[in-house]
C-alpha cells in the first residue's frame, strides 16, 4: 500500500536523479605520424608506486625504440591536483606524453 | 583526468595507463569529460607492491581488457587519429524525466532497487503527496537550485533542486520537520558517497536548537541505530548524494575496495550539549549557541576505542590509540561525557582547545615510519618534496626522530553519550565544514 492504494492499483512517484551537467565534446590533439626521433614525457602522478612502473616503461623505449627520447617527470603534488606548471613545460619541450598510473 | 586536460587543453598527444579495476569508471569519466575518445590502456591491478620484474611483465604483457599488448595500445594511442565512433555515445543535452512511469509499488520497489537509486533497503516511494508534504517544511521554492554534487574531483557536478531533494528524503523514511537538515547537507556539496578506492563514509554532527526540536538524540545510543531523526537524516544524506550527483555504482562511479558499513547510515547524531563541559562543536567554529548547523565529517574508516581515561597511564593509553590510527585520518575525539569530564580531571583540559593542544603535542610517530605510509606516499610526500609546510619540514627529520603525526587544525573533539559509561572513541575522519541549518527552513 502506498498513499491508501491497492497494491495491484498504479501509483505515480517522482524521480529521484539529479540534472547532470551539459557534456561539452574536447578537442583532442592531433596524434603523430610517428615516435621516430620524438620526445615523449612519461608522467608520474605519483599513487601507489606508480613511479617504479613508469620506469619500466622507460627502459622498454631504451630496448625497443631507443630513438624516442624518454623524461620522466613526477607531478608537482598530489595526483588529486591540477599541474599547469608541469602542462605548459611539456608542451614547450615535448611531443607526447604518457600518465600512468591511473589519474 | 590529467590526461584528457593535456591532449584536449594544451594540445599534447597524450595516453593514459590505468589498471584493469577502474576500466569503467575510465570510460564513464572520458565520457563525461566529453572526449570518449581519449586514449589509454590497462595493465592488470594492483601496481603496489610489485617488484621490478613485475612491473616489467606488465608492460610487456597485454592489456587485460582487450588482450592486445600494453605498449602496442600505447604507440598507437599516440600516432593513431581517433575513429569518430566513441564520440555517438555523447548524449549532449539530457534531462531527468520528473516522474517516473506509474506502475505498482511492488514494480517500483524493484524498479528504484534494479536503478540503483537506493541502498539496498526498501525505500518509502516518494509520491507526489510525500514530496509535498516534504516541501511544505521549507520556505524555498521546489524549483529552487538547492547545489551541486560529484563524487570525487575527478567527475562533473551534477545540478539539482529542492524538490530532488525532498525526493530523496521521503525515500529514506524522513519526517517533513527534518527537510532543512536534510536540504543544509544536500546544499554542502559533501557527498556522502565519495568514490576514493578506500571506502570512505561521512559523519554529521548536529548543534543547536533544531536538535531538540526535531526529537535528535545526543545520548544513549546517539551513534545508531535508535533514533528516527539520526537514522532517517543520516540515510537521507546517503541517498541524496548518491542520486544526486549522478550514481554510486561499484566499478563505475564508487571505487570503494571493501566498501563501509558506516556508509549505511552516514553516523549521524546530535552533540549532547547539555552534558558537555565545554562549548559546542559549532559555537568552536564561529557560529552562536543559538544557531542550528550541522558540521560534516568525510573519510570515516578507522576506529579506536577504550573505556575511561587511567589515571596512571593515560597518556600512554592516549598516545598507543593515536600511533595505531591511519596516519593520514586525523583524529576526532567522540566523547560520552563521564569521558569529557575524566579528561579535565586528568588533564586540566578545561577547554577542548586544550585538549586539542595535547593530543597535537603527543600524537607522534618515528619519522621514518611515518613517511613509509602508502597513504603518506600517494597524498602528503608529494606536497613535502615541494616544498609544502609543515610536511617539508618533516621531511627534513632523521628516520628515528619523532615526528608529529597531524596538523593542529585538523583534530577536534565531539561529545556524544547517555553516560551509561565512560567509553570514548577516536574516529580518524576529516572535517570538512559547518553549515547553517536555519537558511533552509
Amino acid at each position: 500500500m502506498a498513499d491508501g492504494i491497492n497494491e495491484t492499483d498504479k501509483i505515480s512517484v517522482l524521480n529521484p536523479v539529479g540534472f547532470p551537467p551539459k557534456i561539452t565534446p574536447k578537442p583532442m590533439a592531433p596524434r603523430l605520424e610517428s615516435l621516430d626521433g620524438k620526445t615523449l614525457y612519461l608522467v608520474d602522478p605519483r599513487f601507489d608506486d606508480s613511479g617504479l612502473f613508469l620506469r619500466q616503461v622507460q627502459d622498454w623505449f631504451a630496448d625497443h625504440m631507443p630513438s624516442v627520447t624518454i623524461k620522466l617527470v613526477e607531478m608537482s603534488s598530489v595526483y588529486t591536483k591540477d599541474d599547469p606548471k608541469t602542462w605548459e613545460m611539456i608542451k614547450a619541450n615535448g611531443d607526447g606524453a604518457i600518465i600512468g598510473v591511473g589519474h | 583526468m590529467h590526461a584528457i586536460a593535456l591532449d584536449s587543453k594544451y594540445g599534447v598527444p597524450t595516453v593514459a595507463i590505468h589498471t584493469n579495476a577502474f576500466e569503467k569508471a575510465v570510460q564513464s569519466v572520458t565520457r563525461m569529460h566529453g572526449m570518449p575518445e581519449a586514449r589509454y590502456t590497462f595493465v592488470p591491478q594492483p601496481v603496489m607492491g610489485k617488484t621490478v620484474e613485475q612491473l616489467r611483465a606488465y608492460v610487456e604483457g597485454k592489456s587485460p581488457i582487450s588482450g592486445r599488448p600494453v605498449m602496442q595500445e600505447v604507440i598507437e594511442g599516440l600516432t593513431r587519429p581517433a575513429e569518430g565512433d566513441r564520440i555517438k555515445e555523447i548524449k549532449f543535452e539530457r534531462s531527468t524525466p520528473r516522474l517516473v512511469d506509474s506502475d505498482t509499488d511492488e514494480n517500483l520497489q524493484r524498479l528504484f532497487l534494479e536503478n540503483n537509486w537506493t541502498d539496498k533497503l526498501p525505500i518509502v516511494l516518494p509520491t507526489e503527496r510525500k514530496v509535498r508534504e516534504m516541501l511544505a517544511h521549507t520556505s524555498r521554492k521546489p524549483d529552487e537550485v538547492a547545489g551541486h554534487m560529484r563524487s570525487n574531483q575527478f567527475r562533473q557536478y551534477w545540478e539539482f533542486t529542492v524538490e530532488k531533494v525532498a525526493v530523496n528524503a521521503v525515500m529514506a523514511g524522513a519526517r517533513p520537520e527534518y527537510f532543512p537538515l536534510i536540504l543544509a547537507l544536500a546544499s554542502s556539496g559533501v557527498s556522502a558517497r565519495g568514490s576514493t578506492t578506500s571506502s570512505m563514509a561521512a559523519m554529521v554532527v548536529v548543534n543547536g536548537p533544531i536538535r531538540n526540536e526535531i526529537g535528535m538524540n545526543s545520548g544513549t545510543g546517539a551513534m545508531a541505530p535508535y533514533n528516527h531523526a539520526n537514522a532517517t537524516i543520516g540515510r537521507a544524506y546517503g541517498l541524496l548524494s548518491q542520486n544526486l550527483q549522478g550514481g554510486s555504482l561499484p566499478g563505475d562511479s564508487y571505487m570503494g575496495s571493501q566498501g563501509n558499513g558506516y556508509a549505511y547510515g552516514t553516523v549521524t547524531f546530535a552533540e549532547n550539549e547539555e552534558r558537555s563541559p565545554w562549548a559546542p562543536f559549532h559555537v568552536q567554529h564561529g557560529f552562536k549557541p543559538a544557531d542550528s548547523t550541522l558540521s560534516i565529517f568525510t573519510g570515516c574508516r578507522s576506529t579506536a576505542f577504550t573505556l575511561g581515561v587511567r589515571e596512571k597511564y593515560w597518556r600512554e593509553h592516549v598516545r598507543n590509540m593515536l600511533r595505531g590510527m591511519d596516519a593520514h585520518s586525523a583524529p576526532t575525539f567522540l566523547l560520552d561525557p563521564i569521558a569529557a569530564r575524566q579528561y579535565i580531571d586528568r588533564g586540566g583540559f578545561d577547554t577542548k582547545e586544550k585538549m586539542i593542544e595535547w593530543v597535537y603535542e603527543n600524537a607522534l610517530m618515528p619519522a621514518g615510519e611515518y613517511w613509509d605510509y602508502q597513504l603518506i606516499q600517494n597524498y602528503i610526500y608529494p606536497r613535502a618534496t615541494f616544498g609544502e609546510e609543515p610536511y617539508a619540514s618533516k621531511l627534513k627529520a632523521a628516520p628515528d626522530e619523532m615526528i608529529k603525526m597531524f596538523k593542529l587544525d585538523e583534530i577536534h573533539v565531539v561529545v556524544v553519550g547517555g553516560e551509561t559509561n565512560g567509553y570514548w572513541r577516536i574516529m580518524g575522519c576529516n572535517y570538512q565544514k559547518t553549515v547553517s541549518v536555519d537558511e533552509w527552513r
